[in-house]
Formats: C-alpha cells, sequence, structure tokens
C-alpha cells in the first residue's frame, strides 16, 4: 500500500535573477515500512522535495498525499504523521536534552506528566538516558544526532524523513544509525524516507532507491535492478551506477584541468 | 490550542531569557547612560513642558529602550533558523501565530522588566511622577515591544542572514529616535523638524507618555498616542502573523 503519493510535485522559486525550478515534477509512490533511499547530485532538488512532504514549503506544481492525508488540503494531518530531521538538526545548544524532548511532546499537545514519560521512553529507545541532564551543545555527532531523531518520533509518526543523517558521522556512529533505522521500520512499520551522498550507506539501508537528477526522476528501482540496468552488471559499484544515472562521469575524457 | 501553544512558546523563550542575566540586563545600559550622563544637563534647561526635565527625558528614554531593543528581537530567529530549530518546530502542529505571540510576549515581558529598573534608577536621580502616570507608560513601552518584535521576526524571517538584517535595523532605528523627539521635545526645534516628526508614530507615544509622567491624562496627546500605539501594534502583528503562516512556502 502506498504511504506516500506524489504526481508532478514541483516547486519553482522566484529569485532576483528569475524563477529557479528546484524542483520540476516528481512522480513518486513509496509503500508503507518501505526504507526508500532518495539519492541525486547537489541541488538536484532533494531537499526541496523533503521540505514539500513535510509541509515546510508549499509546492508550486503537482499534488501528493502522505500517510492519506493531502498536502494541500490537510497540512495538519501530514504534520500529525511524519517526523522531519533536516540536515542541520535543529536543537537549541544552550538548553538540556531532557528540557528540548519535554518541550516536544509538548508541542505535539502531549500532557506534561505524559511528555515527561515519552522523554524517558525515548531516551531509552535511542541511548540517550544519562544524557537528559546534559546541554545539547555538550553532545558528540552520534549522540545528537539520535536526539534529532528521539525528537522527530516524539508523536509515533508512521513516515520519518531523515536529511543526509549521516554526514558527519564518524564510522561507528554511522553503523548505529543504520541499525537504529532498520530497528524503526522492523519495530514498528515505520516507513523511512532518506536522503544521502553516501552510495554504500544507499545500498546497504536501502530497499529501493529513488535517483533525482535536476528536479525530475532519473531512475527507481532496487539497488540490485539499478546495477543491472544502469551499471551494466550486477557487480557494477553503485558509485558507477549513479554515475550513469545522471550522466555524469567522474573524469570527463575531455574536460582538461583549468588550473593545477 | 492558541493559547496553549502560546504560553508554551512563551515559556521556553522566557527560560532562555533568564538563564542570560547579562542579556537581561544588557538591553538597559544604553538608556541608563542617558540618565547617568545626559540628564543632569537638563535639569536647569527650560524644555517647554510642565514637571521637571526628568518628567520629560525618562518617558523618551523608556521608548529608546522598546526601540532599540525589540527592534533587534529578530537576531535571535536567524539564528534560531541556523541551528533549524524554526523548522524543526514547524512541521509539528505547534500553532504559527503562536510561534509568533509566544516570543513577541517574552520580548514585552523582558523589556518591562527593563523599564521598571529604568523607572527605580531615574528615581533616585530626580524623577518624582505620579504613579498611574508611570504605570500608562509601562503600558506605552508594552504596546511599542509587541509591534516592533513582531515586525523585527517578520523580516528576521525574510533576510536571514545577519548581515543583512543588521544594518537595516540599525538604518531604520537612528533616525525613528533622532526624529520622534526621544531625548529633547520636537516642540524645541524649527517648525519643519516638528512637522517631519509628526510623520513618525513614535512621536504620538512619546508625546502621550510625557503627559502621563505630568498627571494630565485626558489630553489630546494621550487620545493621538492610544490609537497610535494601538494600530501600530495590529498592523505589525498582522504582518508579523502573515510572514510566520506562510515562512518557507
Amino acid at each position: 500500500m502506498a504511504i506516500i503519493s506524489t504526481a508532478g510535485l514541483s516547486r519553482t522559486f522566484a529569485t532576483k535573477r528569475g524563477p529557479v525550478e528546484a524542483v520540476r515534477g516528481i512522480d513518486l509512490t513509496v509503500r508503507e515500512g518501505e526504507i526508500l533511499g532518495f539519492l541525486g547530485p547537489n541541488g538536484a532538488g532533494k531537499t526541496t522535495t523533503l521540505r514539500m512532504l513535510t509541509t515546510l514549503l508549499t509546492p508550486t506544481g503537482g499534488a501528493a498525499t502522505v500517510a492519506g492525508h493531502d498536502l494541500a488540503t490537510d497540512p495538519a494531518g501530514v504534520r500529525a504523521a511524519c517526523g522531519y530531521v533536516a540536515q542541520s538538526g535543529g536543537v537549541d545548544t544552550q538548553i538540556t536534552v531532557r528540557e528540548e524532548l519535554v518541550t516536544q511532546g509538548r508541542l505535539y499537545r502531549l500532557s506534561k506528566a505524559r511528555a515527561a514519560e515519552r522523554a524517558g521512553e525515548l531516551a531509552r529507545d535511542l541511548g540517550l538516558t544519562g544524557l537528559l541532564d546534559r546541554k545539547c551543545g555538550a553532545l558528540s555527532g552520534g549522540q545528537r544526532r539520535r536526539l534529532d531523531i528521539a525528537m522527530a518520533l516524539t508523536h509515533r509518526p508512521r513516515v520519518l524523513f531523515l536529511d543526509e543523517p549521516t554526514t558527519g558521522l564518524d564510522p561507528g556512529s554511522r553503523a548505529d544509525l543504520w541499525d537504529l533505522v532498520r530497528r524503526l521500520r522492523d519495530e514498528h512499520g515505520t516507513t523511512v524516507f532518506l536522503t544521502t551522498h553516501y552510495l554504500d550507506e544507499a545500498d546497504a539501508l536501502s530497499d529501493r532507491l529513488v535517483v533525482a537528477d535536476r528536479g525530475v526522476i532519473a531512475a527507481e528501482g532496487t539497488p540490485g535492478a539499478l546495477k543491472l540496468e544502469y551499471g551494466g552488471s550486477l557487480d557494477a559499484s553503485l558509485q558507477d551506477t549513479f554515475l550513469a544515472i545522471t550522466g555524469r562521469s567522474a573524469a570527463p575524457a575531455d574536460a582538461a584541468p583549468v588550473a593545477v | 490550542m492558541l493559547l496553549h501553544d502560546t504560553g508554551l512558546i512563551y515559556g521556553r523563550y522566557l527560560r532562555q531569557s533568564l538563564r542570560s542575566r547579562f542579556a537581561l540586563l544588557f538591553g538597559v545600559l544604553m538608556p541608563l547612560l542617558y540618565l547617568l550622563f545626559f540628564g543632569p544637563l537638563l535639569t536647569d534647561l527650560p524644555l517647554g513642558g510642565r514637571g521637571s526635565s526628568w518628567q520629560v527625558l525618562v518617558p523618551g528614554l523608556l521608548l529608546q529602550l522598546g526601540l532599540f531593543g525589540a527592534s533587534f528581537a529578530g537576531f535571535s530567529i536567524i539564528i534560531e533558523n541556523g541551528q533549524g530549530v524554526v523548522e524543526r518546530m514547524r512541521v509539528t502542529p505547534v500553532s504559527r501565530l503562536a510561534l509568533l505571540l509566544g516570543r513577541v510576549l517574552r520580548d514585552a515581558t523582558v523589556f518591562g522588566f527593563q523599564a521598571v529598573l529604568l523607572v527605580l534608577a531615574a528615581l533616585v536621580m530626580g524623577l518624582r511622577a505620579p504613579l498611574p502616570g508611570v504605570l500608562i507608560g509601562f503600558a506605552f513601552v508594552a504596546l511599542l515591544t509587541v509591534s516592533l518584535a513582531s515586525l523585527s521576526y517578520a523580516l528576521a524571517m525574510k533576510v536571514r542572514t545577519p548581515q543583512e538584517f543588521g544594518p537595516t535595523i540599525n538604518a531604520l532605528t537612528m533616525p525613528s529616535m533622532l526624529l520622534s523627539g526621544l531625548m529633547l521635545p520636537m516642540t524645541l526645534g524649527p517648525a519643519w523638524l516638528d512637522v517631519l516628526s509628526h510623520l513618525m508614530p513614535f512621536r504620538y507615544l512619546v508625546d502621550a507618555v510625557r503627559d502621563a509622567y505630568v498627571g494630565s491624562y485626558a489630553t489630546a496627546h494621550m487620545l493621538h498616542g492610544t490609537l497610535v500605539a494601538v494600530a501600530f501594534t495590529a498592523l505589525a502583528v498582522t504582518v508579523g502573523t502573515r510572514v510566520f503562516r506562510t515562512a518557507g512556502a
């Protein structure tokens, strides 16, 4: 069953130098309980797509439903069904982990007692229990990411959007985060929609990949199917597959270095 | 829900202000310096009004406190935009209007507190004014803070960088202060300057508070000041609400 479906979803920004078509028409279906890797070069429109699907940005064209709620007519329903972790996270470095988690619970309209309880549950689930009274600014990169995700899970969303969740993390923290994402799906059936630039991560974690390029979807399928179709064989690296899809080679033959 | 959410946002940002005692007191520093080092220069000058020079100066300093303090309120939201806090809150069901009102009411509380400190210092310096007049002065500071902070947050949501925000606010606040006669009554100046200053909304506010400080409550100044303050607040909160409802969109 489709939990996210979009048709011609697009967004044009008006800038001083004329309109910029960041997303030119995304047609996408995500099944419930799927881990979807959303790939694409910088500027492909990944973050803009995520910000539209989480109601932060109004689309200038097309339509989408998330967990059965229409983006245009029922943004409140979409907000209630999805959690979002931006690239930058979103916690105040000056306040404690506990205060952020409790306030987040209150923003989701939990009672004071319930919000405090939920903060404890989330801390236990995400290994933050010993850090509750620490300031957010004093957490390590991996701990901080787990906090960002805990905040987004406050209301047990059916869909979790993660924008480059492992950028800047050490290998150990990355592996922990992969386990966490798999656990969310396996234990709670959460659909996870994540963007990443790490192809090994996309390969290891995703059930299905969607590659965006220049504001449209260039290819989609399981990692294996994409390798076979674009990389030439199942043994092709995802790196080569990705470059073949986006039409950008790592070192174009005719490109002489401008300066060395 | 709006009340619940506004209370929640208000609490979060008030705790933020209380954590920084320095920031809590810093805002009162500039008007306090004027009070200490500029106020005594005026005591024997003919300022044209009734009452002492303190009854002319302190209302101006109160509004100066609100003008400079609240205009820069938007800086905090630029920082929070960088940290992703604003967007993180905007994907929750929280009322968009509460995100503005909670912050603005926090600002009114902080500047109200600073206004009380300023008046206490002025009492030591020699100010004598009727209590109802002083309370009316605080009400005007609160309205001015609410309106300017709303506009400041709205601007900060639009420009998004401190490099654009700071100079814009400076360019707006300095002429506003000079043209509204916060330091000295505009009636002392040439007619063209007096006329020009009537284009400044804050001129009406300071005239009203000066009347209040000499115990004249049923005057044309008071009526105009109240009308301008209420209308300006309504306009500013409307602009702020519109920006917060559509921000990012």
